[in-house]
């Protein structure tokens, strides 16, 4: 194991594991950690990369449908950021750039898109974010660092109820003067677990059977109500 | 103090598996018991209104359509055994119905999948709705307001049925309960029409079926409700399965919540119901259609919040 004193910063976090339980409302992670000298901690959590598809909607013949359509590819199914003080007073735009910090900075690949959505891809992309900031699945404030003395720090991270499952990585970097001095990544996962997990595994691996089960059970739901009612 | 009280009860989240969001349990719930009681005070299924109100409340629309089928069966079930225990069961018809209302639901699963897959499958359910609540609903304000005329008259009821040319379509077959000699391409067409519709619209069909049975087959309306409980058993039974098997789309908890609440909500209304003149229930019924199917129009040709729709694909773990 190397030594903690090697790097500038070390942090880690409360659970490597967080379970979508049926009760599950959103979690508070906890990330915690120790810098060798006073300085600025930014943090971005984010996960899985998926490919997500975005319609426009526009009118016909009155009603509101959908019509064209990009594809983008590499868009984290959640994005937060917590920071010890105001991002844009930690760093300069270049360096959030250059490490792709911030919901603006995200490298999201065009994969395809119709003919005449060429022009307006950026549209797509910008309604992609506003929605996702809107649902809080994309944050540049999802939590705080703080401080305790000078050199330990931790922070809470926001996940909203509707956080998806999969692979997140945490990276946390060390900002002295305005520049990177140090970072660490920190592997999270997020699953289902328990019964609910078991539900939807079920459904998508023997969708079949889950059928037949769904259908005794509302059967049985059904004969049940009737014979509770009929005795009245 | 009553606020704290409803916050406190709505805060018994509960996170639905298939349709991947956190809700509260007394909604669902509450949501099952009262369009439980409306379907009790009308005997019909009531997932015309169930489907809609899960879609406004956050459940995917997909979702909201394929849980729906599942809810119909358990609510059909208990309906039927009423039914049969009084003799007002056409099983002949039932099964005419039922050949037809598997051949549509099929054709309904597949369009379903098609339209899932192209991204246009929330504007055809809401389309879906508008056209078929907002014409059934506006004849039968119409029927029922002549219904109510002719109480205050007291003028005789109308003939049974007209012959039409349907009569003269081949296969006839005596459907010995329902009193009649028809083709039996008749009752097939209809449930086809009608599986075809619901498996689309994720709902029982008997708004749509009832009014066939009566205006289009002629049959004696002591025997509709039970006929058409038992066929929409089978079929949205089929649906259930086929959803789950080829859309993934049925949310087990979520069904089993809303049942709770219906079948309770349903006494309830049966209860209330048998007290009410038939005539005005019909008013009332159509009259709820009817603002179903405007509410329903209104969100389609108004100007949307969200101009963009985002679809999630893959990422399934």
């Amino acid at each position: 194991m190397r030594p903690a004193a090697a790097k500038s910063i070390v942090a880690d976090i409360d659970h490597h594991l967080i379970a979508i339980t049926t009760d599950f409302s959103g979690e508070e992670v906890l990330i915690f950690g120790a810098v060798d000298q006073p300085g600025d901690v930014v943090m971005s959590l984010w996960g899985p990369l998926t490919q997500v598809q975005v319609h426009r909607k526009e009118r016909v013949a009155g009603i509101w449908i959908n019509r064209d359509m990009v594809t983008f590819g590499d868009v984290p199914g959640f994005y937060g950021i917590a920071a010890s003080r105001p991002l844009a007073d930690i760093l300069s735009p270049g360096v959030l750039e250059q490490y792709r910090l911030g919901v603006g900075h995200l490298q999201i690949k065009t994969l395809s898109a119709d003919s005449n959505t060429l022009q307006s891809v950026n549209d797509y992309q910008e309604a992609l974010l506003q929605q996702r900031e809107k649902a809080s699945l994309y944050a540049e404030k999802a939590g705080r660092v703080n401080f305790i003395g000078d050199t330990l720090f931790r922070a809470n991270l926001r996940l909203p109820s509707t956080v998806p499952t999969g692979k997140f990585l945490i990276e946390v970097y060390l900002v002295r003067d305005g520049q990177i001095i140090d970072a660490q990544t920190i592997p999270l996962v997020i699953s289902k677990v328990g019964f609910g997990a078991d539900i939807y595994r079920f459904a998508n691996r023997h969708g079949f059977a889950y059928g037949v089960v769904a259908l005794v059970l509302s059967l049985a739901l059904g004969w049940l109500a009737h014979l509770i009612f009929r005795r009245r | 103090m009553l606020s704290a009280l409803l916050d406190w009860l709505l805060s018994f989240q509960i996170y639905l598996p298939i349709a991947e969001i956190s809700i509260s349990v007394p909604l669902l719930l509450a949501l099952g018991g009262g369009v439980g009681f409306l379907s009790g005070l009308f005997g019909v299924g009531g997932g015309f209104l169930l489907t809609p109100l899960l879609i406004f409340i956050g459940i995917p629309p997909a979702v909201a359509v394929g849980t729906q089928s599942n809810q119909v069966v358990a609510s059909s079930v208990s309906g039927v055994l009423v039914h049969w225990g009084r003799g007002n069961v056409d099983f002949m018809m039932g099964v005419a119905l039922l050949i037809g209302g598997v051949f549509g639901s099929s054709i309904g699963i597949v369009i379903f999948s098609l339209l899932k897959h192209f991204g246009q499958i929330d504007v055809v359910i809401a389309i879906s709705y508008v056209v078929t609540l907002g014409a059934l609903g506006l004849l039968m304000l119409v029927e029922s307001i002549q219904a109510l005329r002719r109480v205050r008259r007291k003028a005789p009821p109308r003939k049974l049925h007209q012959h039409t040319w349907a009569h003269g379509l081949p296969f006839k077959f005596r459907f010995k309960k329902s009193r009649l000699y028809i083709s039996a391409l008749l009752p097939i067409a209809i449930g086809a029409m009608v599986g075809l519709m619901s498996a689309i619209m994720g709902v029982g069909g008997a708004f749509m079926l009832v009014p066939a049975m009566i205006y289009l087959l002629g049959m004696p309306t002591s025997v509709v409700i039970g006929t058409s409980l038992f066929q929409i058993i089978f079929v949205s039974g089929y649906v259930t399965i086929l959803q789950s098997w080829q859309n993934h789309a049925v949310d087990i908890l979520l069904s089993l919540l809303l049942t709770v609440g219906s079948v309770v909500g349903a006494q309830v209304g049966g209860r209330v119901g048998v007290r009410l003149p038939g005539e005005q229930l019909r008013f009332l019924l159509a009259s709820l259609i009817v603002l179903m199917a405007l509410l329903l129009l209104i969100e389609l040709v108004r100007r949307p919040a969200e101009l963009y729709a985002i679809t999630t694909l893959g990422g399934l773990h």
